[in-house]
């Protein structure tokens, strides 16, 4: 029997550690789907053809939404800071052994990026604001007519965004003192979980921006909003069945690097197979197979798959449920890593 | 060029939290919160019992995690012993260095910035010892220089057995308790 008696009560710290609240999660979450958004946006524009316009959704809404959510994420990270007004010291050194600081250096890139690759086709996408913004035309001709710069801007979307991804799991899996997160998995599981939420939300805002009657009313009020935005040219939906598509494999690669991440805890040491419990038996159980494993990879996993085969028409469930389940995801991460502890070897 | 380290009696120790006074009055730390404390561990089952009383603060570890994870370079090792400390006027209070180390001996001041022992480099400077060495009612710690053999602290860990916290987190921390 060994008893452990601590007399210190440090806020953040004891009685048990709570580093960081719900900022964290939330930034992780809103960099992983701007990271999956940046990776789409990329791929799509280096293989979209010029007249073709069912991919505007992805090179266009894509990337503008990116920039709207990853100004909500690195807001949601300044609000975690508790010396607010030193956070531009970041930007006066680059320490190459932090995660955080490579982070704080990438987050530079992605915004230009981000913003060419919606620049390069928004005339076609949003011929509105085009009208009344007319150098949006003139910026968008110039980079069509220079193949080299599209292609440029689609591979660094492609790099920065691999890059966002992966930085978003490896600031977790750097803590060796938090054994569940202390894992190489954690990058590209954050990566492809990044990937199926974009993914995910690129294909609701395809379904609904399609008219559709028995469409419940709550959806219609959201439909009325994108297509008016988008009035004079509808958005196609022809890719949805590719985004669902692909939804499903990122979804099927991220179940796969969960289940590494939990076999490579339980064949570690004790502390790592006393974190994983915490996952698989412990506390966070529940919230981890029901809301994250079942509900956010699993039943949208099932119900894409009868979307693809026409069996159900497409719905914003699957996108709803993936978005969810990546939050949580990220939730249940933070949390139970910061309840794992090498303590528990203290002699 | 020096190493300092610590050498902490358990069997001396009796936990009167002296230390933690002294601390708390040397470096204004504020009320609530505290950069050194006293643990208590029993093992073993009746009649075959032990009791290990510490006295822990920042291990000063010569692997620290707190200083490779440091986004700004705030939290750094000093040129003088090898000692880690926190530059105030870097620091983000970005809380990363709280979650790198395995001994949770860093906290958020209340002004935001990231603080721990800081082994009173201030009055090491001047050659005195740290504040919580110098009250010890019974004269369980030991500070010094581990590069220098004849110092006090290179002879008492050669003379009886010790162990460090947590040597398998890998960050080879620099304050030894004698057993």
């Amino acid at each position: 029997m060994t008893e452990f008696t601590l007399y210190r009560h440090n806020p953040l710290l004891d009685p048990a550690v709570h580093v960081w609240g719900w900022e964290i999660p939330v930034y992780l979450f809103l960099g992983g789907l701007v990271a999956g958004l940046m990776i789409i946006a990329g791929v799509r524009l280096l293989i979209m053809r010029p007249t073709a316009r069912q991919a505007l959704v992805c090179c266009t809404v894509g990337p503008l939404i990116g920039l709207v959510l990853l100004s909500a994420g690195m807001f949601a990270l300044f609000l975690d800071l508790s010396h607010k007004f030193y956070v531009w010291r970041l930007y006066l050194a680059f320490e190459p052994t932090s995660p955080m600081s490579w982070g704080a250096w990438i987050l530079l890139f992605v915004y230009p990026a981000l913003l060419a690759n919606a620049l390069t086709h928004l005339p076609e996408a949003i011929p509105a604001l085009a009208k009344r913004v007319p150098v949006l035309v003139t910026i968008s001709d110039y980079i069509l007519a220079r193949p080299r710069i599209v292609v440029g801007i689609g591979l660094a979307n492609m790099a920065i965004g691999v890059a966002l991804g992966i930085y978003t799991g490896v600031l977790l899996g750097a803590m060796g003192a938090r054994p569940l997160w202390n894992s190489a998995v954690l990058g590209p599981l954050f990566l492809f979980s990044g990937l199926s939420t974009a993914a995910a939300l690129l294909h609701g805002i395809l379904v609904l921006t399609t008219p559709d009657d028995e469409r419940p009313q709550f959806a219609d009020f959201l439909l009325s909003m994108v297509a008016r935005w988008s009035q004079a040219r509808p958005l196609d939906t022809r890719i949805a069945p590719t985004l669902a598509q692909a939804d499903n494999s990122f979804l099927t690669i991220e179940l796969g690097l969960l289940g590494f991440l939990l076999i490579g805890h339980l064949t570690s040491t004790a502390v790592h197979q006393q974190a994983a419990g915490l996952l698989l038996t412990g506390p966070y159980a529940a919230v981890f197979w029901v809301f994250v494993v079942g509900l956010g990879i699993l039943v949208p996993l099932v119900i894409q798959h009868l979307e693809l085969l026409h069996r159900i028409r497409h719905t914003i469930a699957p996108s709803l449920l993936v978005l969810s389940g990546g939050l949580v995801l990220r939730f249940v991460l933070v949390a139970a890593g910061q309840a794992s502890h090498w303590a528990t070897a203290l002699p | 060029m020096a190493r300092y380290i610590m050498v902490i009696d358990t069997r001396r120790c009796v936990g009167c939290m002296d230390c933690v006074v002294a601390c708390k009055t040397e470096n204004n730390i504020p009320e609530g919160y505290t950069r050194d404390w006293i643990t208590e561990t029993v093992c073993g089952e009746f009649p075959t019992v032990g009791l290990e009383i510490r006295t822990e603060r920042c291990n000063q570890c010569a692997n620290p995690p707190c200083v490779s994870c440091c986004p700004t370079g705030a939290s750094h090792v000093h040129e003088r012993g090898g000692v880690v400390l926190v530059n105030k006027d870097e620091c983000i209070g970005c809380k990363a260095c709280l979650a790198a180390c395995p001994y949770d001996a860093r906290f958020i001041h209340p002004d935001g910035y990231a603080d721990k022992c800081t082994f009173c480099i201030h009055r090491v400077e001047k050659g005195l010892d740290p504040a919580c060495v110098s009250v010890c009612p019974t004269h369980c710690m030991h500070f010094g220089d581990a590069d220098d053999p004849l110092s006090e602290v290179s002879r008492l860990l050669t003379s009886r057995p010790q162990h460090t916290l947590l040597p398998e987190a890998g960050t080879k921390p620099r304050i030894y308790y004698l057993t």
